[in-house]
């Protein structure tokens, strides 16, 4: 697959695609039952050493169970996670050099900011000095030392959020899991938080696994990102890929905006494939990548922004519907247009807003032309 | 804010402070009567104190009183935390529903029914009555306060603060006692002087479950008021008072200045 990466456009980090790489973590036919109920069912999942690993999906698709049994709160009830060369199952949290940021923090109310820290080095019983090193160092990276000696609630919540991540920090674990880190606080802090914590996890060379519900989260700060629903991993991947190649109509739905069209493939050809779908429109031509026998149904999906909106019918695109403008969503930098087809459907198209509003091309009720070249989309199952 | 202190509000407040304090304020004042009668005044005097710390059965009861006290609201505190525990964390069990009713039941029983059975009970087993009974008997009703005042605070609990003790290397035991045990210290510590009020209050009860050479001040005031009532009881009720009255101001200027404190720092932390 042809994808340039945003994030490390040189020296690319993907151990995943090394086949000699040992994984940090492997989830080997996990699965876990609550009672008659399956939070987690048969899964195996590899994480590598250093990787900044998201697990997203909807609130109980079985995440969080996942990051649980990492952290040692719940044990599986079939299979196999280990860490390193040792099956980590059964050994309980307090034996693990794992640790966890709790999405409430989870900050002991009765101790400083400095013993809240110090607390897991003393568990350890490191020796004092040492400790107070590692507290200063810890408090250094999070940009607190001014903080030290006050309490919990003495602190903002993004404070807060700094002390549980040094807390967590502290006794230098293998694996750092996250739970929904930044879920309480406020967009702007939020998106500036996501960069910190790339930065610590870059500095320190940890491994991280983040659990969170939020897609914009998972893209801006995972090297893959595991798309969950229902118990069941639908597609591990980077985020690029999960974006662009979606394997399902459940990721395609899941990850950002997403038209989905639901055909017959006709006979392929040296450029691709075409894909029929309703009475008087014009067949989907799609580039060949994909594997699909030929006369097979399917599923065609294209993000809206890379439908582009005309009021001249663009005669050298690949592929060009005609409807009628339903509805505008205005939201500052970016314009989506609901657009109605002659056989009813409503089709998304976004246009970045590069002129001011008063001068907009199209309006409601507006004839416009859909375009986009063949390799726009994907088919899915 | 015209037409707070109307006629109508300011004789409805003293009618009212009247009909509670007067009582009080009567039995103080004859404290430091002169007179052996309580009703009539003699002048000033405040022999009937002496007079009390001279007498040898009412300073054994109020040492008594207070041993069992001590005891049995430590013993109902440690076992009322254990049941509230239970009835928070262990969520849905069988019987559930039967066991933290049956904390709650002794609430509502009426003390002469707990004495009576609790009585019958050492009398079937065949107890000596005395010190180690009431305690007993008093550990039994002041646990159930206990365990209603420690649980109210135990489900605000945010649990995860105790897997993060686990998560950074506690034993789950060491996680209550680190983590736990300080979090739930203003509740187990308002759990335990209550019980210790409830048994140095207990008149009931403890008639039933006393024997010879046990006996509490309550008991004591009781029998002593039947065969008359001297300035000495009122001496000894007034320093009660006043012990009472001292521990329900200390206790407010505490919780005052910790609502003060956590307001402060909240201001910091917006700063």
């Amino acid at each position: 697959m042809n994808i340039s990466s945003a994030k490390k456009p040189s020296a690319r980090f993907e151990p995943w695609e090394d086949p000699n790489e040992k994984p940090l973590v492997r989830f080997k036919n996990v699965t876990k039952r609550f009672g008659s109920f399956t939070a987690i069912d048969d899964i195996s999942l590899d994480i590598y050493e250093r990787e900044f690993f998201a697990l997203l999906g909807p609130s109980g698709c079985g995440k969080t169970t996942m990051m649980r049994m990492l952290a040692g709160f719940e044990t599986p009830s079939e299979g196999i996670i280990s860490l390193g060369e040792d099956d980590i199952g059964t050994v309980p949290p307090y034996k693990r050099p794992v640790n966890m940021m709790f999405q409430s923090y989870a900050l002991f109310p009765h101790m400083t900011v400095e013993a809240n820290i110090a607390f897991g080095l003393k568990q350890d019983k490191w020796p004092k000095n040492l400790i107070q090193e590692r507290v200063e160092e810890m408090l250094s990276l999070v940009q607190l030392r001014k903080f030290a000696k006050r309490k919990p609630h003495q602190l903002s919540g993004g404070q807060r959020q700094r002390v549980a991540l040094a807390r967590s920090l502290a006794k230098k674990p293998k694996l750092l899991l996250l739970d929904e880190p930044l879920g309480a606080l406020d967009k702007k802090l939020r998106e500036q938080t996501q960069f910190e914590l790339m930065d610590i996890q870059e500095k320190l060379g940890m491994t991280f696994v983040i659990v969170t519900h939020d897609q914009e989260e998972a893209m801006t700060v995972a090297s893959r990102i595991a798309v969950m629903d229902d118990g069941k991993i639908m597609q591990v991947a980077t985020p690029e890929v999960i974006y662009e190649y979606p394997n399902s109509r459940y990721v395609a739905d899941f990850i950002g905006d997403v038209n989905i069209i639901e055909g017959q493939l006709g006979n392929r050809t040296e450029e691709g494939v075409k894909l029929s779908w309703a009475e008087g429109q014009p067949e989907i031509a799609i580039a060949n990548n994909t594997s699909r026998s030929e006369n097979e149904n399917a599923c065609f999906a294209i993000r809206p922004e890379k439908v582009h909106v005309s009021r001249e019918e663009p005669v050298d695109a690949d592929n060009r519907i005609r409807g009628q403008i339903d509805d505008i969503a205005y939201i500052g930098n970016l314009s989506t247009y609901y657009v109605r087809l002659s056989n009813g459907m409503i089709f998304k198209a976004q246009e970045s807003n590069r002129r001011r509003l008063a001068n907009r091309e199209f309006t409601w009720e507006d004839q416009v032309w859909l375009s986009w070249r063949n390799t726009a989309g994907v088919l899915l199952d | 804010m015209s037409g707070r202190f109307t006629w109508f509000n300011t004789t409805s407040l003293t009618l009212g402070f009247v009909f509670l304090y007067l009582p009080i304020l009567i039995l103080v004042f004859f404290s430091f009567n002169e007179s052996r009668l309580v009703t009539v005044w003699a002048g000033f005097s405040t022999k009937w104190y002496v007079e009390l710390f001279k007498d040898e059965a009412f300073l054994d009861a109020a040492l008594v009183t207070l041993r069992v006290a001590l005891l049995s609201a430590t013993m109902a505190t440690i076992l009322g935390t254990l049941a509230a525990v239970v009835m928070v964390r262990a969520g849905r069990f069988r019987g559930r529903t039967l066991f933290s009713g049956m904390i709650y039941a002794p609430l509502v029983m009426p003390e002469v029914i707990t004495g009576l059975s609790l009585l019958l009970l050492f009398v079937a087993m065949g107890i000596d009555r005395g010190f180690w009974t009431i305690t007993m008997a008093h550990i039994t009703f002041s646990m159930c306060y206990a365990a209603v005042v420690v649980s109210s605070r135990m489900v605000t609990f945010d649990n995860s603060l105790e897997e993060a003790a686990t998560d950074l290397g506690c034993t789950p035991f060491q996680a209550f006692i680190k983590v736990t045990l300080p979090i739930m210290a203003p509740a187990i510590i308002s759990a335990w002087l209550l019980s210790f009020t409830l048994s140095l209050d207990d008149l009931v009860i403890a008639s039933f479950t006393s024997g010879p050479g046990a006996t509490t001040l309550p008991m004591k005031i009781y029998s002593q008021v039947r065969l008359g009532v001297t300035p000495k009881i009122n001496a000894l009720s007034t320093i009660l008072i006043l012990i009472v009255t001292m521990g329900v101001i200390t206790a407010s200027i505490l919780t005052k200045r910790a609502e003060a404190q956590r307001k402060a720092d909240e201001r910091m932390a917006e700063a």
